[in-house]
């Protein structure tokens, strides 16, 4: 497996909001595999001073803002967002920033102008298995890994921007049925809807990519030494 | 495009990869963890465990087993074998499991497949269906068998398949496609199907039975029982529509390797994810 030296002297902090919804192991278990250090957010004032967010999540996007408000997550993700820090969606973490779902008509984030729509003409629902990966633009959260390499989905609706900067915010799309986005990027705002900590190699370096993205931005930052949440292991309500 | 997956599948018992007759004669074959990575290595899509431990107690040596591979194999793992209840399914999902299985428990308490998929959606919840064609002496099998679940009796159709649990040894007068129609609408997220007839005969999939199943159900079926070749698997997915293959002794006796399977389904025109050797 690829592991990453961090160069620095210390680890990057990954905060990875824990509400209850989705595989938290495997994306705790990637993070660590490519030498950055987990602080589990199962709350707001756990995201602390970590050096870049994730927010993950399987399923429908109304429990997940559920549960995102009771553990008054909707506020700090918000600011952090606005404050321009690293921030990786995975799945619904990249779903939730548009600004409603046709799911459970769920108002979401709003981060982002659009929808989160079912997949259009697809011949299998759930879009589950390995699929090609198209990026749209280069981007340095895909170095070292080749157009069209195959990552694993799960997953029955995809967001859709809308909007003048639409074209420019979508990294990459991906082909099941029609077209939908698989990658977007604006900024230090990042969203895939594979799961990169599922997707073998290829994953990995997405993580890994990702933590050298936040420590660059990061980078001058004094080495935080703030109480970090404890792991929870148990993540279902 | 999607590709078509090839998943190698363990069976576990005590916390050991096992092979041999099931639950006898039991060859330790290794340790699950070190295997799930080989095979990702070589291209595994996704890995499965089927857990063949009897007593409960055991459920523990599972769980750590399930940690310890989600750590080295960073690739889908589905997990089944006696999950009865959504506390067991979530216990399982907790170790680091993407998918839970169900099956002996899902045709007993089919409400279970709708109460897992409310839970943690229906990605999560496969419906594990062992099948076996009917024949007019099954089908007086299938009349004597007193079930609650057995509402299509009645309407016996001798040209279908019979849904088989406890590991294939007990006929439910369920018939397989309207049974994997019904787990579907309760939430099941994926079917994986097995020919009770195929299974450890290396004579090929049932493809008839696939295909009946696949034209009737949106999610994507996973073909098991029969795999003797590359050739094999081509057809669960031509002639059975089947969306991924699964096999075990064919993988485990080194009879065939997962690239050689893949090769074979690309050449058949097939999108398959082509993984390039490990630089060791």
């Amino acid at each position: 497996m690829t592991r990453t030296r961090m160069t620095r002297t210390r680890m990057t902090r990954v905060a990875v909001v824990d509400y209850g919804a989705g595989n938290l192991v495997s994306i705790g278990q990637g993070l660590e595999a490519v030498g950055a250090e987990v602080a589990w957010a199962p709350d707001g004032d756990s995201l602390g001073e970590a050096d870049a967010l994730i927010v993950p999540g399987v399923g429908a996007s109304a429990p997940a803002m559920e549960r995102l408000r009771d553990r008054g997550l909707v506020d700090p993700i918000l600011r952090w967002i606005r404050d321009g820090r690293p921030y990786l969606g995975i799945c619904l973490g990249l779903q939730l920033l548009f600004e409603g779902s046709d799911e459970d008509d769920a108002e979401t984030l709003g981060v982002l102008r659009g929808r989160t729509v079912l997949l259009e003409d697809a011949p299998t629902l759930p879009h589950i298995g390995w699929n090609q990966v198209v990026a749209r633009r280069p981007h340095r959260l895909f170095d070292g890994i080749r157009d069209r390499a195959d990552f694993y989905f799960v997953h029955s609706y995809a967001g859709r921007p809308v909007g003048p900067d639409a074209d420019e915010l979508t990294l990459a799309e991906t082909v099941h049925g029609r077209p939908f986005l698989s990658a977007l990027a604006r900024g230090p705002l990042l969203g895939v809807q594979f799961h990169p900590e599922r997707s073998g190699r290829d994953g990995l370096r997405v993580l890994a990519n990702f933590v050298r993205l936040a420590a660059g931005q990061a980078g001058g930052r004094p080495a935080a030494m703030a109480a970090v949440a404890a792991p929870t292991p148990v993540r279902t309500a | 495009m999607l590709r078509r997956r090839v998943i190698p599948c363990l069976d576990v018992a005590n916390g050991r990869v096992v092979k041999g007759t099931r639950f006898v004669d039991l060859v330790d074959e290794g340790d699950p963890a070190e295997l799930a990575e080989r095979y990702a290595a070589e291209g595994a899509d996704e890995i499965c465990f089927l857990d063949i431990t009897a007593a409960p107690e055991a459920r523990a040596t599972l769980l750590d087993v399930v940690e310890r591979t989600a750590r080295r194999a960073f690739i889908p793992l589905t997990v089944g074998g006696g999950v009865r209840s959504v506390d067991e399914l979530r216990d399982v999902l907790r170790a680091g499991a993407d998918k839970v299985s169900l099956n002996t428990a899902a045709v007993a308490d089919p409400d279970l497949v709708r109460r897992c998929a409310a839970r943690f959606g229906r990605q999560a919840v496969v419906v594990a269906i062992d099948a076996r064609q009917r024949s007019p002496e099954a089908g007086d099998r299938a009349r004597d068998v007193a079930s609650d679940v057995a509402r299509d009796v009645a309407a016996y159709n001798p040209q279908g398949w019979d849904v088989l649990v406890r590991g294939g040894r007990e006929a439910t007068g369920l018939e397989a496609v309207a049974w994997a129609e019904r787990a579907v609408a309760l939430g099941a997220g994926e079917l994986l199907v097995t020919s009770v007839d195929r299974d450890g005969t290396q004579s090929g999939f049932d493809t008839a039975l696939l295909r009946a199943i696949s034209d009737r159900v949106p999610v994507p079926v996973i073909a098991s029982g029969g795999a003797s070749g590359p050739a094999d698997f081509v057809a669960a997915v031509i002639e059975g529509g089947a969306d991924a293959v699964l096999a075990a002794s064919i993988f485990h006796r080194r009879i065939h390797s997962i690239a050689a399977v893949k090769a074979a389904m690309a050449a058949a025109g097939l999108p398959v994810r082509l993984v390039e050797p490990a630089v060791a």
